[in-house]
């Protein structure tokens, strides 16, 4: 029956066409299928990924297009590596993620542990605390602004309100103290949820019956949670970790928009950099030979973290 | 404990229920007062929304919605009383302030472009990923682990590194500040997404239909079309949600790689200044006018979300 529609379908089309439909193999059909996929990815991230290393050896000034281009050798490497402005950059972006990560991951996995607790209307308060997630870091982040100003901004006026700090005098944005605390605060409250949606797919993948035998045997609920619920939920909360550190690592629109990487160069992120030596000063060359180093870093690291995410999973 | 109850004996007491549920509540009443103050500050007056101390309580005015979509100028109120009679409650409500409406803002050209650039690539990636989806999914591919790692990898890279050499690339194509450029750029970003979580959405739809519908007479291409893709509706629709979601929120390709004509929401909206500095309710109008559809999405995706944000890597 179905073979009679196909037939009639084959016989239907032109005579070419449907041999050639027929005629297709397997191994020609899962190329056909792949590689418009490849192409595209050849061309908008492959092939500018070997311009930027082309670039990145050269003098090259992309406000100039027509003046020669002299190649350097590795001489932008040596003095991107050389340079104390990047290596400033370089320790901001570490401090960024590594309070972003351990905040996160400490809040995210508190919030996660309360969730599974199952009270009464757990999804609907779960769907809401996802919200900030799913939003444009850019336009929430330049609202936070808002909420940032002196005296007439919400946070602000919280602040002073609970410390009886005068409120002119919290200057979340433009104090050198505390503007690196101001992106963390906004990264946190975004990206928490994050984390806290992967600990909860962890910790809801550990089998009931775990805990039933542990409660057999009489193992405290403090000796549950250190030797099953944690251990348990570690790949997840490592995989959450992975994630967030990649994201983070690259932070250029929530910081662009909050303190432009000031005030001075107080929050200026590794990306923030980049984008000020390649698009306010016009520095290709040099600017690209840092990309190539912030993605072979990114790499590197996120590859060897991976094998150690892989350990704890087979353990 | 009493030996009678149904419950499971690892089932969280009442007490600790509560506690709990008063915890998360509260975070999230908290999480959440960013976002009102949004909606909030949106139908303030600006003499309203620069108030101290923050007001809660206040007359609602859509000034702030006239502001984002109109440009203002300032004249003196003889010429104001020279005009004939207001024309809307725009017009009324911006003369009071000594204003008359010189012509609409960019703010919708500028919306219009991010639905053209978000739905133009969401439709590209996720036509270009279902296909590459089912490749790996269904054949044996060489180096396929490779070709997938790959596709990933192309996520790494920090999104200005990628800028430098496609602001060049579109610079001598001519796709600078284009539609055309971005919904490229946002198609290539999106596709390595929906390669990854529709190859999970395939690999769970059981070999065994297009089997037995092979074995019936469809070609290869028939049994794709009519058993695969009809099964993986809800799988190519969650990838398409994450793919415009992605699109609609991007800034740092926007900002960089358009100025003008192709410029999308993110990069216009903190732009909105009205006189002595940033306008905050038309800022808080346009941000409400963009976040309305994501939280839509974010409600209709509830189930498929750790899915898409983890690329396919926790399925539940």
């Amino acid at each position: 029956m179905l073979n009679r529609t196909a037939d009639n379908v084959a016989r239907a089309t032109p005579e070419p066409l449907a041999k050639r439909i027929r005629g297709i193999s397997d191994k020609g059909l899962a190329w056909l299928f792949i590689s418009p996929t490849i192409l595209l990815l050849l061309a908008i991230n492959i092939f500018p990924l070997f311009w930027a290393i082309y670039l990145s050896f050269t003098n090259y000034r992309a406000n100039r297009p027509n003046e020669v281009v002299k190649n350097l050798g590795f001489a932008n490497y040596q003095r991107i590596l050389g340079d104390q402005d990047i290596w400033i950059a370089m320790q901001t972006t570490a401090h960024f993620v590594f309070w972003t990560i351990l905040l996160q991951t400490v809040i995210g996995f508190t919030l996660a542990w309360l969730i599974d607790r199952k009270f009464r209307g757990h999804a609907f308060w779960t769907t809401i605390i996802l919200v900030p997630m799913m939003l444009s870091p850019a336009v929430v982040g330049n609202f936070w602004r808002f909420l940032y100003e002196p005296q007439i901004g919400l946070f602000s006026y919280v602040i002073s309100f609970v410390t009886g700090i005068p409120p002119t005098s919290v200057q979340m944005l433009s104090n050198v103290e505390l503007a690196p605390w101001a992106i963390i605060i906004v990264d946190t409250w975004m990206w928490t949820p994050y984390v806290m949606l992967i600990c909860l797919a962890g910790l809801r993948s550990i089998p009931e019956y775990i805990y039933e035998a542990a409660e057999v045997d009489r193992a405290s609920n403090w000796r549950q949670f250190w030797s099953i619920t944690l251990p348990m939920a570690l790949p997840f909360i490592m995989l959450a970790v992975l994630f967030r550190g990649i994201e983070n690592f690259k932070m250029f629109d929530m910081v662009n928009l909050l303190t432009g990487g000031g005030p001075g160069s107080t929050t200026e992120v590794a990306s923030i950099t980049l984008k000020r030596q390649a698009f306010e000063s016009w520095r290709t060359g040099y600017s690209s030979a840092f990309a190539i180093i912030l993605f072979v870093a990114v790499f590197g690291l996120a590859n060897i973290y991976v094998k150690a995410l892989n350990k704890v999973k087979q353990r | 404990m009493s030996l009678t109850t149904a419950h499971s004996v690892v089932a969280p007491s009442s007490n600790a229920k509560l506690i709990a549920g008063t915890i998360i509540i509260a975070y999230a009443l908290i999480s959440i007062v960013p976002l009102l103050w949004i909606f909030a500050t949106s139908f303030k007056t600006p003499p309203d929304s620069i108030a101290y101390p923050p007001k809660i309580v206040f007359q609602p005015s859509i000034e702030g919605y006239c502001n984002l979509f109109t440009t203002r100028t300032r004249q003196t109120p003889e010429y104001i009383n020279s005009l004939g009679p207001a024309t809307g409650f725009c017009d009324e409500t911006v003369r009071k302030r000594n204003m008359v409406i010189a012509g609409p803002s960019n703010f919708l050209p500028r919306f219009v472009n991010s639905l053209i650039i978000a739905f133009g690539s969401t439709f590209c990636a996720v036509f270009l990923g279902t296909l590459s989806a089912y490749g790996f999914s269904r054949f044996k591919v060489p180096l396929a682990d490779d070709l997938l790692f790959f596709i990933l990898s192309t996520r790494f890279m920090p999104p200005i590194a990628v800028a430098i050499p496609i602001y060049l690339m579109y610079r001598e194509l001519g796709l600078s500040d284009t539609a055309l450029g971005m919904i490229l750029l946002y198609t290539a970003v999106n596709v390595s997404l929906a390669v990854w979580l529709l190859k999970g959405f395939i690999d769970e739809i059981p070999r065994e239909y297009e089997e037995a519908a092979m074995i019936d007479g469809y070609t290869r291409l028939q049994a794709f079309w009519r058993t695969v893709l009809p099964q993986a509706t809800t799988g190519i629709a969650a990838t398409a949600i994450f793919c415009l979601i992605f699109a609609w929120n991007e800034y740092a390709f926007a900002a960089l790689l358009t100025s003008g004509t192709a410029q999308t929401a993110p990069p216009f909206i903190p732009t909105i200044i009205g006189e002595g500095g940033q306008d905050w309710p038309a800022v808080a109008a346009g941000t409400t006018i963009f976040l309305v559809p994501i939280l839509v999405f974010t409600i209709l995706l509830r189930k498929q979300l750790l899915r898409g944000i983890t690329f396919g890597a926790v399925r539940k």
